[in-house]
Parts: C-alpha cells; structure tokens; sequence
C-alpha cells in the first residue's frame, strides 16, 4: 500500500519502470518497514535496569530523575559490604551523613534562607528510595531521616529568630536531632502520652519517659512532645500538647538503648526526664498547639516511610533478578523457570504499584492537598510489597539468601521496621475503613 | 606599568552516554544488549568536564564560558544536564534519532562545525568511549581544526595569560610534557582528576542554564556510516591453569605445549 503511494507521488513524465525504481528508493531510505506510516515516537526505556539504579521513571521529573542520579552516584561508595560491616558491628554510619550533607540533600525540603533547596515531598522521597535502594536500606535512610524532613514544624510555625537558630545546623548536618513522640504507654494513641512539661517561669520542667527514640546517644538536639495542659483539664483531646525543639543534655537525660533485630547501626533508645529543665523560648509555637504542628507532617512522614519502603523492595528484586539469571541449574539458568520468574514479575508489579501510589500521594502533598488516604494508602502498601519481595528474593537465592554475605537477610531484618512504623499498617486499615467507606470506628 | 595581555577563553566540553562502566555487558545475536542497561557520561568525559571546571577554579576570569556538547538520542540531555550540574554554564545537543550510528569522524566534523560557529579556544574531551573504545574523535578534530593536540593528559597547566598550555601526556615509556600555543585540543586520562558529585543547590541552578539543540541538518552533517559490524562476541571464558610444584615441572609444561 505505502510503495503505490511512493509511486505517485513521483511526477507524471517519468515512465513506471523508472517511477518504479524510484519509489522503492525512497522507500527503503525512509526506513518504513511497517504498513502504516507512523511518527517518530520517543523510545522510552523500558522497565527495570538490573546492574544498577536505573533511572527510567516515566512519572518522574527532570529535576527528580536528575536528584535520583546525583545520589545514586554518591551511595555507590557505600556498597552492600559497607552497610553489612556498619550493622554487625553496631556502628553509625557518619560518612555517609555527612557526605550527603555535605553535597547539600540534607536541606532538600528545608527553607532556602537556611541552606536548603526548599523542594518538595516527591523531592525527598526521590532521595530517600535511592539511599535504601543502593543498599543502605532503613541504616541509610534513618542516619539522615531527621535531618530531611521532621523538623518540619519548625520550619512552618517557628518564630524566625527559633528557625535562625534551630535550621542550619540540621541542614548543614552538623547538627543530629531525635524525635520524642512515642511512649511506652501511647504508640497508636499518641493523645494519652503522659510526660508532662511544667512551666516554671522562663523554664519547662520535663518529667516522663520516650520510647523508640532512634539516634538519640548521638543526637544534641530533641524534638519533643509533651502535655502543657493535664488530661483531664482539656476541652477537647486534641488540646492540652506543645511541641519544643531544645538540646538534648546527656548528662541530664537518661538514655538506654534497646536491642533490636536489626538496623543495628542506628540506635533506638528508651529516654528518661527527671524533672529536667528546658528554656521556655524553645517551645514551637503555643502552648497547646503542639499536636497540630505534629499532625501537619504525618502525610509527609507516611509518604517518606513508604518511599524508604520501596527501595528495599526493589533492591531485593534486583538482587533476586540478577541471581535468577545468573544462576544455571540443570542446565538453564533458574529463571528460566517460571515458578522462579512468575513470583519476581508479580513482585515487580506490586512494587510499582506501590510506588505509583507514593508518589502520587507525594504530589497530592506538595500541591497543598491535607487528606490522609493516599499518603497511609501509599505506606501500607509499599512496606507490604517490599516485605513480600524480600521474602521472595530469598526464595529465589535459596540457601545462599540465607547467607549475611548475600545481604537478603538484612533487608529482611529491616523491612519490618515500615511495616511497624510510623503507623501500623492495621490502623491504617483502620482509617482507610472510616475515611473512605464510612465504617463505624471500632475502638 | 601596562597590564599584560590576556587571551580571554572560551571552553568546550564534548562528552559521550554510554553503558554504565560498572554494568556487566552481556552479549546477544550478535550484538551488545543495551536495553535495561544503565547508561551514564562516559567516564572520560567526566573528567574533561571536571578539568574544565577546575580550570575556571584556578583561573577565575581568564575562561568566559564552559559549553558542554553531545550527539546523542534525546535520552542523552541527561548528561548533559549532570555537566551542567557539575559548572558548564550552557550546554548544547545535537539530536540524532535513538538508534542512529554515529561514528567518530562525524562527531568530529559536527565539533569542528561548533568550534568554528562559537569561536572556542580550549577543546577538552574524554581520550575515548568505553564503548567503542575508538579514541578517535579527539584527535581527528585537532586534524580538522589544524590545531595542535596532546592526549592521555594526566595533567594541565594553563598560562594564566591564556595563551599557552603546558600538559603532561601519559605514553608507555612514562611521562611526556608538551607545551602548545592555544587555541588546542586536549583529550584526558583516568588519572588527570576525580570528578565532583554533583551537589543539590549545583542541580537547582543547572535547570536555569540554557541548552542549545541542533539538528544534524544545522551542522551539514553526514551521518552515514563508513563502517559495518560484522561481529560482536563476548571473550571466551578464561581456562583454568594449573600448579605445579617445581621448575623441572614448569620446564616440563613449557615444552609440552610446544612453547619451548
């Protein structure tokens, strides 16, 4: 059908033979070998690259595809081995947070006054996938978390002269904050917590107990939550918390650490005020107000969680698709199977799946949206997909999965941390139940 | 007393997207697999463009300009961004269509056309593609161009009049200085530098530096190949050798594999 076209478009004095000759030329030049003409479509890399991060996400933008890079050029110094070496021997992870700090990601959310780049949470999960994918996993993300993103509150609802004070040094990472929220009695109920912050003229006096504090023998600073306003003093449940961001004195604030099952290189810690004084002006905004500024950033903290989450998930994949191909059993490489195959493709789809949702609940954020859905849709499934992926790469590694030096046992140490935190994922179905299909709340 | 004359210089940068240097290559019908390969700036190039940037460092006001340039598929402005991030200040793309041979001589007839568009003084660029290993392009510019050349730079003096370059050339017997008059063309080596990690503000500021695209066509560019693949094959894989326990037995295996 084309060569009839070529043909008269070929002018009328020639005779067919040469119209003929003619048309095929410019038929085989034009490098047509469908039967349709069709436009010159962009070849749009496909998939998953197996050796190295790739970097071909269609959803992404430039400038995140470019972050993507930039980092996963710098976590290539800090391979599996690195991270294995850091979590046996229960050692924090410095170089990397200062390498990264030093290269300026630290401050990527935080406000340019200060020395961040003032991007967004689709930005900083960007960041935060690439260090736990290049193999750093929940150690790599949690040695820098802080520093990214929680100090939020500050940056929104601090006085100018607090956020002089409180910002630069956690851009510029030389500063390390913890985050005391959770008690041994409110985890899921962060609204019963019950250490008190009395006020005594220009001071607070702190009294009561956190618990999974993580870096905090490391941290100068703590971003702390305490009751300003008894429990039963409150008008509504919500009320009666403030928030304060203040050094964290180790000779007065007792800190012990926990033994976990693993991120061993990051400590997380039981912390203990006896009736400890902290300066008045550290308080972030009001008195009571602190629950608000907290609830501000759990989206975000759900969508950073659930980008972490991925990454794990994704190296696992690859580790499990390199191995599969590699590896040659009777004759055939293992993945040739498709019972070694089929699990890895519906894994892949789930991460993806997983990972669509993520970011788009990271855009929902940046673009000012406040609902939650999407955000702790987006945590419970990127931990569940990366935690079933992990399960499976060592499946398919078989024995040797179950080897440090192969490095699946680690992630699958560290993959439960998303599962278990910020939020379970069993009060996510929770809200997912009430928020979106009306259901009665049953607690 | 009258400030002696500086020659004011304008950079240019030619950098290459190839195959990642740490992927594995695997190789199938006859060909390299790259689809699912990680592709990044030629090493080479990375560190002509960190050259570039360290040159403006020490030689503050004497380079005007860092223009970064590829002939590649549209996929290849990313590289050209990540040198854009690393201090080239524009950047230019001459945009072929995925999938088109380009050969080291049109590389080189495509810069030659730029150098003589823009007027550039100092052409530093990788000494060769870690994929077609070809080491051509820098060289066969410096033909074109009629300027003189030192490759295998493993270091870089620049005059700070800007009219002469001193640049020590790694060759097998060691060390080789040669001193030229600009204008020149330099091609670098592994060990000339380490190049810088792009840092996020240096991203940020990268999106606001202009790039430049070009057709073929703008350039009067051939792009025709002169050369045909007939084959490509992974290396055999290596043999296992063998211990032995005495120079007697050495001797012994020498002369039994017909090489003594």
């Amino acid at each position: 059908m084309l060569l009839k076209t070529c043909i008269r478009n070929v002018p009328q004095c020639l005779t067919y033979r040469t119209a003929v000759v003619r048309a095929t030329r410019s038929f085989v030049s034009s490098g047509v070998r469908s039967s349709t003409i069709t436009k010159d479509k962009p070849a749009f890399p496909k998939g998953f690259v197996l050796d190295k991060l790739h970097n071909n996400f269609l959803d992404w933008t430039e400038e995140q595809k470019d972050i993507r890079e930039a980092v996963a050029k710098i976590m290539e110094k800090y391979d599996d081995d690195f991270w294995l070496k850091k979590d046996l021997a229960h050692e924090f992870p410095t170089e990397v947070a200062k390498d990264l700090a030093d290269h300026g990601f630290l401050g990527i959310c935080m406000p340019e006054e200060f020395g961040g780049s003032a991007r967004g949470i689709s930005e900083a999960a960007v960041l935060l996938q690439t260090i736990t994918e290049s193999g750093g996993a929940m150690a790599g993300a949690s040695c820098v978390h802080m520093n990214i993103f929680s100090l939020e509150p500050v940056a929104k609802f601090a006085t100018h002269e607090q956020k002089a004070r409180m910002l630069p040094g956690l851009i510029a990472g030389t500063e390390r904050a913890c985050f005391g929220v959770t008690e041994p009695n409110a985890g899921s109920n962060t609204l019963k917590l019950e250490t008190m912050a009395t006020r005594k003229g220009d001071k607070y006096v702190i009294n009561g107990r956190k618990m999974w504090t993580s870096t905090a023998q490391r941290a100068q600073k703590i971003l702390l939550l305490a009751r300003t306003t008894p429990l039963k003093d409150v008008k509504k449940v919500t009320q009666g918390l403030s928030l304060f961001y203040t050094d964290l004195d180790h000779s007065k604030v007792e800190i012990k650490e926990i033994a976990k099952m693993g991120r061993h290189a990051i400590d997380t810690n039981m912390v203990f005020f006896d009736d400890w004084e902290i300066p008045a002006e550290d308080r972030i905004g009001e008195e009571g107000d602190g629950f608000k500024m907290v609830m501000h950033g759990m989206n975000a903290e759900r969508v950073l969680v659930a980008a972490e989450a991925l990454g794990i998930g994704y190296a696992a994949l690859r580790k499990a698709a390199i191995y599969a191909k590699d590896r040659n059993v009777f004759d055939r490489s293992i993945g040739k199977n498709q019972a070694i195959q089929h699990p890895l493709a519906a894994h892949w789809m789930a991460l993806e799946a997983a990972r669509l949702m993520t970011y788009h609940a990271a855009k929902l954020y940046d673009d000012g949206v406040s609902s939650g859905e999407y955000a702790n849709a987006a945590k419970y499934l990127a931990s569940e997909a990366a935690f079933t992926t992990v399960e499976r790469a060592m499946i398919t590694l078989g024995g040797v999965g179950y080897a440090q030096e192969y490095h699946i046992e680690r992630y699958m140490r560290e993959i439960m941390i998303p599962r278990l935190t910020p939020v379970s994922n069993q009060m996510i179905l929770n809200y997912i139940s009430q928020q979106c299909l009306g259901q009665e709340k049953s607690y | 007393m009258r400030p002696t004359n500086v020659n004011l210089l304008k950079v240019l940068v030619p950098i290459k997207r190839t195959i990642d240097y740490a992927v594995k290559i695997r190789v199938s019908n006859g060909q390299v697999e790259t689809n699912n390969v990680k592709h990044s700036m030629n090493p080479f190039c990375e560190i002509a463009v960190e050259e570039a940037v360290r040159l403006r460092e020490k030689h503050k006001s004497l380079i005007t300009s860092i223009t970064a340039i590829t002939l590649g598929p549209p996929k290849a402005l990313d590289i050209l961004r990540t040198a854009l991030a690393m201090g080239a200040d524009q950047a230019i793309h001459v945009e072929v269509k995925e999938g088109t041979i380009v050969e080291p001589l049109a590389v080189a007839k495509a810069l030659q056309k730029v150098v003589e568009r823009d007027g550039y003084d100092f052409v530093v660029l990788g000494k060769q593609a870690i994929d077609d290993d070809a080491s051509q392009v820098g060289g066969v510019l410096a033909g074109l161009l009629g300027w003189p050349q030192a490759n295998f730079a493993s270091k870089v003096e620049l005059g700070d009049d800007g009219k002469k370059v001193k640049v020590a050339r790694e060759i097998d017997g060691g060390l080789e200085t040669v001193e030229m008059d600009l204008p020149v063309v330099v091609t670098t080596d592994l060990r000339l530098n380490e190049p810088r990690y792009a840092s996020l503000p240096n991203i940020m500021k990268a999106k606001k530096k202009p790039v430049e695209k070009l057709k073929p066509t703008d350039l009067d560019l051939d792009l025709t190949p002169r050369l045909e693949t007939i084959n490509v094959t992974a290396p055999p894989a290596r043999q296992g050798g063998a211990k032995v326990g005495s120079v007697d037995e050495v001797v012994a295996k020498l002369k039994e594999a017909g090489v003594l």
